[in-house]
């Protein structure tokens, strides 16, 4: 007992160590960024540094199992087109997934249909977020119950959402939206449901229902920002008797800037990545029957991850690995370009 | 501009009820002078200052500027200059872009914005920082931005709140005095707030002196120095403050706890039980024969004088004294002195003498 005792405590504290050299390290690079040679402090940093690691062992083990690992195989099994998921055999090294990615042409209509969802429902929901922002922050009455009106589609199940955008964008004269076209004399679109859906209608749908979907998270991250505001600047910007539009785009818009930026990028990284609310209004053919219509760049990916299992064609797993590490790329190119644009219209 | 303020007040309604922030306000601050509105934290100063901008609305009464009544007028609307406490410079604009703010809602054409923009900052002497943010200024340099926006549309009034109280003493002392350089050189009407007496003292054309959100005097500071019109002024006003003695009446004489107050007064003391007693430390001089004996604690050298800090017999607290450094008295020593001058309020501050 007192053996085994004994073992444990070695095997824990061999684990703690490798942590703990891991931590420090971590912690010396932190420290020698921040310019301090503080002696002591390092000290204390390499001290605390086991007791960090420990707190932060469930966390890191969790991401590393369902997070790290499953990004790093995704990039292993893209370069080897033969992978088979079942025997996990990998076979010869090669760029024949990428290349069957890049020549498909639902690959492209999928990215296309991607990018105009960033392109439009992004900055959209980002310009209503900002006004009703600013419009419910210059309320006094009943601003907490507006407040609690906007944050509810985000506590909100995502299927009841479906349900409700269902109805609104019903392809029958009973639909809410075709019901209103029907009276002023303009006959029913078929937006969501049935085989024949108008490509702009779908995405007129996607659009509207992208920027309902993001408007809540949006407002409460902008009204919090908002609130932290100094007021003295709105009143010095009274005293000097500046328009309402120029207080909003001088004043407001700047010194939110570090919000919008945050916003914007992960807003920009969820549209990329959308795919529920396609399947959630159009099912999972996402469009007309079985043409894909309105696939998105995850729905890509996911239809040839779900081939793998119901077909065993093992080269397939490998293209859906592929398609995530161009659309990763992508992402990363774009947040990238963000991120350097911003730099000078950012003030921290 | 003249700015005339009649019966103004206000008052906030709290949970606890009511509270009269400024009572009654009457003061007309004559044009091109500058007026410092001075009192205790809470005394209602920056309330007033506020509503003559126009960021608060009287409860009741009237602003006048010159003779209109501006008090129903948006702060826009006044034509009024206004520098905040801690300037609300808008840290993401440049010097340049700040000061030329107001001018650009005024729709000046930006070649004249420019212009005007710059003359600004070289009066107030930052002409060669207008790419900086305020971020990369000292304090006393965002001050004078904040009042170069503040003066660059030619305000016909000038509202600073609290100006100096950021800065660290030494910037203060020279801030203040590039502030009354600015306001001779534009003449503007120009109305401060300040809790520090002697900042008030020593640029006002005029003080008024606050307190509980009533005036409690107006005039000249030193006129407001030499003769306080309440206990509350003359221990508002200087440093070290003034010595107030707590006083008896007893069998017709004054008694300073023990020692008689023999100056010569008029007061009818048969219906008065109590006094204070107002000297202040430069009022009192050392004299062999002096009226008064007192026991000396403690000698402070501070320079040109040195400070007495002594107490009359039977006295708790202390008095402190104001003396050349030539006169040798020694700690611990028995003395005679006197009163140049004092000042007799009754038990509730009101002057009596």
């Amino acid at each position: 007992m007192e053996h085994e005792e004994a073992k444990k405590t070695t095997f824990w504290a061999n684990i703690g160590n490798f942590f703990k050299k891991i931590g420090s390290k971590i912690s010396e690079k932190a420290a020698k960024k921040a310019g301090s040679s503080n002696k002591t402090q390092m000290l204390e940093w390499k001290k605390d540094g086991w007791k960090a690691t420990v707190c932060l062992a469930p966390a890191l083990i969790i991401l590393a199992v369902f997070t790290f690992y499953p990004i790093l195989n995704t990039f292993l099994v893209s370069f080897f087109p033969d992978y088979n998921y079942v025997t996990d055999e990998f076979g010869s090294f090669g760029f024949d997934s990428y290349a069957l990615v890049l020549q498909d042409a639902t690959f492209w209509r999928a990215m296309g249909n991607t990018a105009l969802m960033v392109i439009v429902s992004v900055p959209l929901s980002i310009l209503i977020a900002l006004i009703i922002t600013v419009l419910l922050n210059s309320i006094k009455k009943l601003q907490g119950f507006f407040q609690i009106i906007f944050f509810l589609p985000y506590v909100t199940n995502g299927i009841a959402f479906g349900l409700v955008f269902a109805t609104i964008f019903s392809p029958m004269d009973y639909g809410l939206v075709n019901t209103l076209l029907n009276a002023v004399g303009i006959s029913s679109v078929g937006w969501t449901g049935t085989t024949n859906i108008p490509y702009w209608a779908g995405l007129f749908v996607i659009t509207v229902y992208a920027i309902w979907n993001g408007l809540a998270f949006k407002i409460l991250v902008f009204l919090s920002g908002i609130q932290g505001i100094d007021k003295q600047y709105y009143q010095a910007a009274q005293v000097d008797a500046t328009p309402r539009w120029r207080v909003f785009t001088k004043i407001t818009v700047p010194l939110l800037s570090p919000m919008i930026l945050y916003i914007t990028i992960t807003s920009m990284m969820g549209a990329f990545k959308s795919y529920s609310s396609v399947v959630s209004l159009f099912g999972e053919s996402m469009g007309n029957g079985q043409n894909e219509t309105f696939i998105t760049a995850v729905g890509y990916i996911y239809k040839y991850f779900n081939r793998v299992v119901h077909d065993n064609i093992s080269w397939v797993l490998s293209r859906a690995s592929a398609a995530a590490v161009i659309l990763f790329l992508f992402i990363l190119a774009i947040t990238g370009i963000q991120m350097w644009a911003n730099k000078k219209k950012v003030h921290y | 501009m003249e700015v005339k303020l009649v019966n103004l007040t206000k008052c906030f309604s709290k949970k606890e009820g009511n509270v009269v922030a400024v009572d009654h306000l009457n003061i007309t601050i004559p044009s091109g002078k500058l007026v410092g509105l001075l009192g205790p934290s809470g005394c209602g100063k920056s309330t007033t200052l506020y509503m003559i901008a126009g960021l608060h609305r009287p409860t009741e009464g009237e602003i006048y500027f010159e003779n209109n009544e501006v008090s129903k007028f948006p702060p826009e609307k006044r034509g009024i200059g206004l520098v905040f406490q801690n300037y609300a410079l808008y840290p993401h604009l440049t010097v340049q872009q700040n000061i030329m703010f107001p001018l650009e809602n005024m729709k000046v054409e930006k070649k004249e914005a420019l212009r005007r923009a710059q003359e600004m900052a070289n009066l107030v002497g930052i002409g060669d920082l207008m790419a900086r943010t305020p971020g990369q200024l000292s304090g006393g340099q965002q001050q004078r931005v904040a009042i170069a926006r503040a003066l660059v549309k030619m305000p016909e009034v000038l509202l600073l709140d609290e100006p100096l109280s950021n800065l660290d003493a030494r910037l203060r002392l020279q801030t203040r005095e590039e502030i009354k350089r600015i306001q001779k050189e534009t003449g503007i009407t120009t109305i401060f707030v300040t809790h520090d007496q002697e900042e008030a003292m020593s640029i006002s054309d005029e003080i008024v002196v606050m307190n509980f959100g009533v005036v409690q005097q107006i005039g000249k500071p030193q006129d407001v120095y030499n003769e306080p019109a309440n206990m509350f002024v003359a221990k508002f006003l200087g440093t070290p403050p003034i010595n107030i003695i707590p006083a008896i009446v007893q069998d017709g004489k004054i008694m300073m706890y023990n020692a008689e107050f023999k100056e010569k007064h008029n007061l009818d003391l048969s219906s008065i039980d109590g006094l204070n007693i107002g000297v202040r430390p430069e009022y009192i001089k050392v004299d062999p024969k002096g009226k008064y004996k007192v026991y000396v604690e403690m000698v402070e050298y501070i320079g040109r004088d040195k400070t007495l800090i002594f107490k009359f017999d039977g006295q708790e607290n202390t008095c402190k004294a104001i003396i050349p450094s030539e006169v040798d008295v020694l700690p611990g020593s028995e003395i005679n002195i006197d009163f140049k001058r004092y000042f007799i309020f009754d038990k509730e501050g009101t002057r009596l003498l």
